[in-house]
């Protein structure tokens, strides 16, 4: 199962795509149902604090507006996690949209930096292109290794676990 | 309770996001204590990828086109409300620029009170408070704001940043006046209060209304339980008119106060549209104060300094007070006059309030001038000079806070 980053971040049809093919897409979404589901001084409604923008800071100078800063705090962690890309190009408001442009080039340029294998598609004007646009990404989905990462991803699951157990002892 | 019946005033947030920076919670709070909530006007999410065209603007961020289908569902009524609080990211051109025309278009199709603001992460409901008061004051309170002649016996006293003003009028007179600089608010109120009250040969029991205003109003009306606590903006804008005659039809009032600026479009006496701020205390009374204590003269002598001067001879830019005062000592050092630097001192205050403030407002004349820093000479004539418009400095205009809350407080002698 391979990490997809999806752009634009909030589009449920493209997370829904990633999780059909057995990914998981790294969503805006679940960043946010995070922030309001934790138990915490910024629980609902108050769920982003003057903090994310600072965290944002990691993305984006202190001159980047805080707009573009607090995006990138829930954004910018998702783009770490990236293992593949899908990028679609002009779509309407309603496939996603989070909004501020200059998070969009940030977070699309970030991810190519990364040089992980992205599959970049403009959003399909007529029924024909749709098709095609679905075969585009459903053959890029086919092409990330699944049983491969799982193995890998639980290699990294028991490390975690191996180092908290070190941690632990050398506390004791 | 419906909002109605609770007297709760709706203003629609017109924003680019600002649930992302981390100041939703303070847009909140300031709302909360003038009695008032944020409204989101609902519009149809497919017409976002259109209303660039149809309002002309078209940009690239989904946030700025919702702000636009916003303001049109505010101004074609869809949404009905009291006020427009506009904002965006600080420091985002396309955010400004979408601002200001969102801003521009709502003034222009509609007669809800507007205000504009752009925020960073640490903006704070204290901030945002002042602005809001006003603009729930003018959804609230228009009858209150329609008062043009003052009755009775009243008072007003201004707990400014820098001075505190006090005046008491009677049938629509000055009879007292009282200027002192703020020191502790209660005691500079008190004395200031006393000034005016021994100046006018009546004692504080006579008196049947007062008004309180500027950054201590809360503090200094509790303790005199006056009848009218109310900010800056509208006390300003109604003394502002009230003092210069122009009561009637538009007029543009700039107060430049000792920590900050305001500039307000006005209209009947009633602001529309308004902004208070500046990027640095570059642009208020502070800076002159400053600048005279390094010339070595009174702040009362810098303005007739500043007239006899040149501003061109000297460069001064007080986006930032340090850089300011480090220019005057620069062209100090260089042998400039010090009235040439008292001149770009006005100049550079001034500028800064056109490049700032008078961006957000339309200038319509007569342009009205008050504030501490009017009665600078060299001021009202920069002024001039940059926007090559007849500026008016009304007589007490150092008193207009003071004024405008006495005024405004004889609303409360009939009732």
């Amino acid at each position: 199962m391979a990490k997809v980053f999806i752009y634009p971040v909030n589009s449920l049809i493209l997370a829904d795509l990633v999780e059909r093919y057995g990914h998981k897409p790294l969503a805006v979404m679940n960043q946010v149902r995070e922030k309001v589901t934790n138990i915490s001084l910024d629980s609902p409604p108050v769920n982003i604090t003057p903090e994310d923008p600072k965290i944002g800071l990691r993305y984006a100078a202190v001159e980047v507006p805080p707009g573009v800063r607090g995006r990138m705090a829930l954004i910018g962690p998702l783009i770490e996690e990236t293992e593949a890309a899908i990028i679609v190009e002009n779509p309407p408001t309603n496939f996603g949209c989070v909004g501020c442009n200059r998070t969009n080039e940030l977070m699309k340029y970030l991810v190519r930096e990364k040089e992980v294998p992205t599959l970049e598609v403009v959003y399909p004007e007529s029924e024909e292109d749709a098709r095609e646009f679905v075969y585009k990404i459903a053959a890029f989905l086919e092409s990330l290794p699944k049983e491969k990462d799982k193995v890998g991803e639980k290699k990294g699951e028991e490390k975690v676990e191996e180092e908290k157990a070190e941690g632990q002892e050398e506390e004791q | 309770m419906s909002a109605e019946e609770a007297g709760i005033v709706k203003i629609a947030l017109v924003s680019c996001g600002s649930e992302y920076s981390g100041v939703q919670p303070e847009f909140e709070e300031a709302a909360a204590r003038v009695n008032a909530k944020f409204v989101f006007p609902e519009i149809d999410i497919a017409s976002i990828d259109n209303i660039g065209k149809e309002f002309g603007l078209e940009v690239a961020s989904g946030d700025l086109r919702l702000m636009m289908a916003r303001a049109k569902a505010v101004v074609e009524g869809i949404t009905h409300v009291d006020g427009v609080f506009i904002t965006t990211c600080f420091r985002c051109a396309e955010g400004a620029i979408v601002r200001n025309e969102v801003r521009r278009y709502i003034h222009k199709h509609s007669n809800i009170p507007v205000i504009s603001y752009s925020f960073t992460e640490r903006t704070s409901a204290g901030t945002l408070l002042t602005r809001l008061e006003a603009l729930t004051t003018v959804a609230r309170r228009r009858h209150l704001l329609a008062r043009e002649v003052q009755t009775g016996l009243t008072a007003g006293i201004d707990s400014g940043s820098t001075t505190t003003k006090a005046v008491v009028m009677k049938d629509n007179r000055i009879i007292g006046t009282g200027w002192v600089p703020t020191i502790k608010v209660l005691e500079s109120a008190e004395e200031a209060y006393s000034r005016a009250l021994k100046e006018a040969g009546v004692s504080r029991e006579e008196v049947q209304a007062l008004g309180t205003t500027g950054y201590g109003r809360f503090l200094i009306g509790k303790h005199f339980n006056a009848q009218l606590i109310q900010e800056e903006i509208t006390v300003n804008s109604k003394g502002a008119v009230y003092l210069a005659d122009r009561q009637k039809g538009p007029a543009t009032v700039i107060d430049i106060g000792g920590m900050d600026n305001k500039a307000i479009s006005v209209e009947d006496g009633i602001p529309g549209m308004f902004t208070m701020g500046g990027i640095c205390a570059g642009a208020s009374g502070r800076f002159f104060e400053m600048i005279s204590k390094r010339l070595g003269v009174e702040i009362t002598e810098l303005g007739a300094l500043a007239v006899k001067g040149m501003q061109e001879k000297v460069t001064m830019n007080s986006y930032c007070i340090v850089f300011g005062i480090q220019s005057l000592v620069n062209s100090l050092a260089k042998g400039s006059a010090p009235e040439d630097v008292a001149a770009a001192a006005c100049y550079s205050v001034v500028e800064q309030i056109f490049e700032q403030q008078l961006q957000e407002v339309d200038v319509k004349e007569p342009l009205i001038l008050v504030g501490g820093s009017s009665l600078i000479e060299g001021v009202p004539k920069a002024l001039e000079e940059l926007l090559k418009i007849k500026v008016l400095v009304p007589r007490n205009s150092h008193l207009i806070g003071a004024v405008g809350a006495a005024l405004l407080a004889s609303g409360y002698v009939e009732e």
